[in-house]
């Protein structure tokens, strides 16, 4: 308690909406009949299936399997039969589908076997790869995988741990509710976090807004036989991300475009050590998570959910309402619209936000820019917002690259106070999409481009070495000609002529083998079509005859 | 529509009627001490500049609905109309208004797209276009034999049938005009400001409605909708500069406290050089845009041409804005230096 | 007045010998216009343009014999930016030389495929793989979509098929903000 805090700058204080879902005990949701389970569920490379259609799976069996070092294995939330293998709805804004595992449940809900891993006495890398195989990732939001995390790189040592029990978004309280009644699990998994990466320092870091869950982590603290500091930090948005929670806690800044390892600190969220705790003590890989059903709904409160269960079951668990106008996948200021609710509950479901016209009131109408800077007066990434906007609206991708694009964490503080509604957010991700896809297309050409170059290389080579050949075949005829004194004395140039018509016969022969096929029947679309390609080869034959000027003038 | 998807309560129009509403205690002291006829000149303002507004948008196929009803005219209209002089002529306040609204707003692209502060470049037209009317002031009450009523006001704003030696009566140079002219004339700073119009320190009137604008931005300060860095650095670069000159020379440039309660300055450095959309955005872009209007605003008002500063020195500093930006973008939240490649 | 016409003299010829060592200093090597325009070409090097590929379509624009609008590929924005880069004012795209066709790769249907060679010896970047009586196959990363390979195929067993938006490839739109009532000239 006695820890000196730091602040970071900027951040706002939208109402919390904590309470409605954060009184209520957590209610275990139902089995669904049929479980969908997208392969892509983590940043990184997707699973590879490992299951075909109509094989029988356990609960906990691993049915798709990490591909790379950046990847997490998924597995199957309950017992039953693969019905399907294909692209299904997820829940991602685009309402583009994805290669999901479909699994019709079969009501046993039975497990594989599985076991605790003495972690103390496994090597960490295959600690690792065990945790890798059991689908752990960050379910803070990022869903970056925690094994890759939880390696501390060179030096074996990352000497602070942070557990982030922040929460910062408004409405959403799945970590409260986990820290209130799992705190002691919460501290099991922080057990083998500092095991993995030998950290010294370990502060829990959890605002001032959820004090049961304080009081329970500190009671659980106690009970630990590691110093783990409960830190209590004003409750002020972003004041969960990881960058600011560093910054609150320990006073120092992530380098832009570094990794916190490299100021030797490491962040996780209290959902992940819980999901940790079970997998290493119970062998329980990730195939359920808390999730928050708030908002325009009857009771809002909090579901253990099985990966893979259709969104609209929870809402309909949770009452649904009539005047629903959207259903948000995350919180208010982050969270994105969900195209259908048919789409899974994936790990990083922590929250599913019913909205209505009376909870959120469509925003008004945007407004030109009035560089009120308000908007950099409230950016915890401390960028100027209404520059960036300036050169994203514009198109200016590179300026908008130096003063810093990448840096923003798309936190949603600047449109939040933007007093001419200007959604800023949606213009820095459009910037940063078009960046990423004009960096490829340049890939792209400048590989094309040395590649076709390669290829004029290749063919002026294959030219010279076939004149050289033909050059010495020649040479040898003729000396074999000129050996033979008993023909008829044939001059120089009979023998040239000779040679020539050889050739050409052959080159006759073989044109006459190769007379393609299928131009016999043609619909006049097609022949239009070849007699127009044709007429552009010829034209681009003809060039070739007549070599640039450029190519004869350097 | 995506996140975020709730918003704080502020707007363009909340900011806006913040601004006017910190304009009214400068106005209530404009009427004590200059009469009623200030009000008239804002009405008449209000009503151009929201009927320019209006016909701007139709011609440019905006809908009037939220543009005409976010008030950003009805400041410009403000500031200018408390920037003319009392009693100035209704053709003097539309030219203005209009040059306002359509010039320098409009045809800049509108709200948020001008470069230069409108209502400075409306007063600047009129002080270049028609200096003797702009420098005509009627003068504080205490000093005039008798004041006109509210409907006499209307009168000779309006043109009416009023008397020349009614109005020789109410109308005598501004403070400054009288400095500079009695500089001119090879009197001394001391002697010049034992003129009545004088006042305590900076210009009988003038001096109490400065001091009613530094309330009313002092109020904006509050509320968090202007920052401290430009009004504070404005107020210092004219303490400083004229200061300095005084220091040298006591008896040919005027005391600091004169400028800094010499009509126009507070409302310039809380209400006019405070205008976000031609103004400096970065912290030390604004303290270099305060210090450097405040600068050639004494300067301005010592060689230049004409008798006040104000709306010349934010005009020249709205030109330096883009380059005042750019070279003083902030440390960023981890410090980076350079635009990096983007993350693959 | 000599010593006036020797400083004179002096300078200029100090400055001389500055401009002379920088021309050389500073040299560019090739034709750095062809190079900004070729880096604006999308090098599908399909030769729609008339040009043998986008290298010697980037010369010819350089010395001014050809056209900025006559790469299909490259597209109307191509344009713009080749009209950007050389100050000149962007035309619409000259329909004679193909219209732009969204993104596609060339696939092969290998059930078709005579393993003739054809479609190897034509494929400007070499993204075609297979031997004589072999089946080919498209390199489909590599691959232009320059649809070169379409018309040396004697069994048709080449088609184009479109580059779909998929999850991976997925990004954010322009957002849209309306300010006017009417969609008119001028951004707002």
């Amino acid at each position: 308690m006695s820890r000196e805090l730091f602040k970071f700058k900027g951040g706002v204080h939208p109402p919390e909406h904590k309470t409605e879902s954060n009184a209520r005990p957590i209610h275990a949701a139902p089995l669904p009949r049929k479980l969908v389970i997208p392969l892509r569920q983590h940043i990184g490379n997707p699973a590879k299936p490992l299951v075909n259609v109509g094989d029988r799976v356990l609960k906990g069996q691993m049915i798709g399997e990490a591909d790379g070092t950046i990847s997490a294995a998924v597995h199957a939330s309950s017992s039953g039969i693969v019905t399907a293998i294909d692209l299904q709805p997820v829940p991602h804004i685009s309402g583009l589908p994805d290669l999901c595992i479909s699994i019709e449940t079969d009501g046993r809900d039975e497990w594989i076997e599985h076991g605790p891993l003495d972690y103390r006495t496994l090597a960490p890398a295959d600690l690792r790869i065990r945790l890798r195989d059991l689908g752990l990732a960050g379910l803070g939001g990022a869903v970056f995988p925690s094994a890759v995390k939880l390696d501390p790189g060179a030096t074996q040592h990352c000497p602070t741990l942070i557990i982030n029990g922040g929460e910062c978004e408004p409405w959403i309280t799945c970590d409260d509710v986990l820290m209130r009644t799992r705190a002691d699990e919460i501290l099991q998994g922080v057990a083998i976090m500092r095991h993995l990466l030998g950290s010294t320092e370990i502060l829990v870091g959890i605002e001032d807004n959820k004090p049961e869950a304080v009081a329970a982590m500190h009671a659980a603290a106690a009970r630990m036989d590691f110093a783990v500091e409960i830190v209590v930090v004003p409750a002020r948005y972003p004041g969960g991300g990881a960058k600011q929670m560093i910054q609150v806690l320990t006073g120092r800044e992530v380098p832009s475009g570094k990794l916190s390892t490299d100021i030797g600190i490491q962040v996780f969220n209290v959902g992940t050590a819980y999901a940790l705790a079970r997998a290493v003590h119970h062998g329980e890989p990730l195939i359920s998570r808390l999730v928050t059903v708030t908002g325009h709904v009857l009771r809002p409160q909090n579901f253990e959910v099985l990966i893979g269960t259709p969104m609209h079951t929870l809402i309909t668990l949770a009452g649904d309402r009539d005047g629903t106008t959207g259903v948000l996948m995350g919180g208010p200021m982050m969270g994105m619209p969900m195209p259908n609710l048919d789409v899974p509950v994936v790990k990083a479901t922590n929250c599913i936000l019913v909205q209505s016209a009376e909870l959120f009131p469509p925003l008004p109408k945007a407004l030109p820019c009035i560089r009120c800077t308000r908007c950099a007066d409230a950016c915890p990434a401390e960028l100027q917002p209404q520059e960036l906007f300036r050169f994203a609206k514009a198109a200016d991708f590179g300026r908008a690259q130096e003063y810093h694009l990448f840096d923003c964490i798309e936190c949603g503080c600047c449109s939040y106070v933007c007093p001419s509604h200007i959604p800023l957010v949606d213009f820095y991700r459009y910037a940063k999409g078009e960046i990423w896809t004009r960096e490829k297309d340049k890939r792209a050409a400048d590989l094309a481009r040395e590649r076709h170059a390669f290829r004029q290389f290749r063919q002026e080579r294959e030219k010279k070495e076939k004149a050289e050949k033909l050059a010495a075949k020649a040479q040898a005829k003729r000396a074999e000609l000129a050996a033979a004194p008993d023909a008829a004395a044939p001059s120089e140039a009979d023998a040239k002529k000779a040679l020539i018509a050889a050739a050409l016969a052959r080159a006759q022969a073989k044109k006459a083998g190769t007379v393609p096929k299928n131009t016999d029947h043609l619909s006049p679309g097609t022949q239009q079509e070849i007699e127009e390609i044709e007429a552009r080869r010829a034209k681009i034959r003809e060039l070739a005859h007549q070599p640039l000027e450029s190519e004869e003038k350097p | 529509m995506p996140s975020p998807f709730i918003i704080d309560r502020s707007s363009v129009t909340q900011v806006m009627a913040w601004v006017l509403a910190a304009l009214l205690p400068g106005i209530a002291v404009y009427v004590w001490v200059f009469g009623p006829g200030i009000l008239v000149t804002l009405s008449l303002a209000t009503v151009t500049a929201l009927a320019a507004e209006a016909a701007m948008l139709k011609a440019r196929s905006y809908p009037a609905q939220p543009f005409l009803t976010d008030l950003s005219a009805v400041v410009t209209a403000w500031l200018l109309a408390l920037s003319l002089p009392a009693l100035a002529p209704w053709w003097l306040i539309v030219t203005g208004t209009l040059f306002a609204i359509v010039v320098a707003k409009h045809l800049y692209g509108g709200l948020g797209q001008n470069i230069f502060n409108p209502a400075m470049v409306g007063y600047a037209v009129l002080i270049v276009s028609f200096p003797v009317q702009m420098t005509q002031w009627a003068g504080p009450l205490e000093l005039t034999a008798a004041p006109l009523t509210l409907a006499q006001s209307a009168s000779v704003i309006f043109g009416g049938d009023v008397s020349k030696a009614t109005l020789d009566a109410v109308t005598m140079a501004t403070p400054l005009d009288s400095l500079r002219t009695g500089l001119l004339q090879q009197h001394t700073v001391d002697e010049i400001m034992t003129q009545p119009v004088f006042g305590h320190y900076g210009g009988i009137g003038f001096e109490w409605l400065a001091t009613a604008f530094l309330l009313g931005g002092l109020v904006l300060w509050a509320l968090r909708i202007i920052s401290w860095q430009v009004p504070l650095a404005f107020l210092a670069g004219i303490w400083l500069t004229a200061g300095f000159l005084h220091f040298f020379d006591a008896g040919r440039f005027g005391a600091p406290w004169f400028h800094l309660f010499a009509p126009s300055v507070m409302l310039g450095a809380f209400f006019i050089a405070t205008d976000p959309v031609s103004g400096a955005t970065t912290p030390r872009g604004k303290l270099i845009f305060g210090l450097g209007a405040g600068f050639l605003t004494i300067v301005i008002r010592t060689w230049g041409g004409y008798p006040d500063g104000v709306a010349f020195a934010i005009l020249l500093m709205n030109l330096c804005v883009p380059l005042i930006d750019q070279y003083t973008q902030p440390r960023i939240y981890g410090g980076a230096k350079k635009a990096k490649a983007p993350p693959a | 007045m000599l010593a006036a016409i020797l400083v004179m003299a002096g300078i200029a010829v100090a400055i001389g010998l500055a401009l002379g060592w920088s021309a050389i200093r500073f040299k560019v090597e090739g034709n750095p216009l062809a190079e900004k325009i070729d880096a604006i070409l999308p090098q599908t090097q399909c030769g729609q343009c008339g040009f043998l590929g986008c290298r010697p379509y980037a010369e010819a624009i350089a010395k001014g014999e050809a056209d900025i609008n006559l790469c299909p590929p490259g597209g109307e924005e191509g344009v713009k930016k080749l009209a950007d880069l050389l100050g000149v004012e962007p035309k619409p795209l000259d329909e004679s030389h193909g219209a732009p066709k969204p993104k596609s790769v060339a696939f092969i249907d290998e059930q078709t495929c005579i393993g003739c060679t054809l479609c190897i010896q034509a494929c400007p970047v070499d993204a075609i793989s297979g031997a004589a009586k072999q089946m080919h196959t498209i390199i489909a990363a590599e691959c232009t979509g320059c649809e070169l390979c379409l018309p040396p195929c004697p069994v048709d067993c080449i088609t184009m098929v479109p580059i779909a938006e998929d999850l991976p490839h997925w990004k954010w739109k322009h957002p849209v903000v309306m300010l006017k009532q009417v969609s008119g000239d001028s951004s707002a």
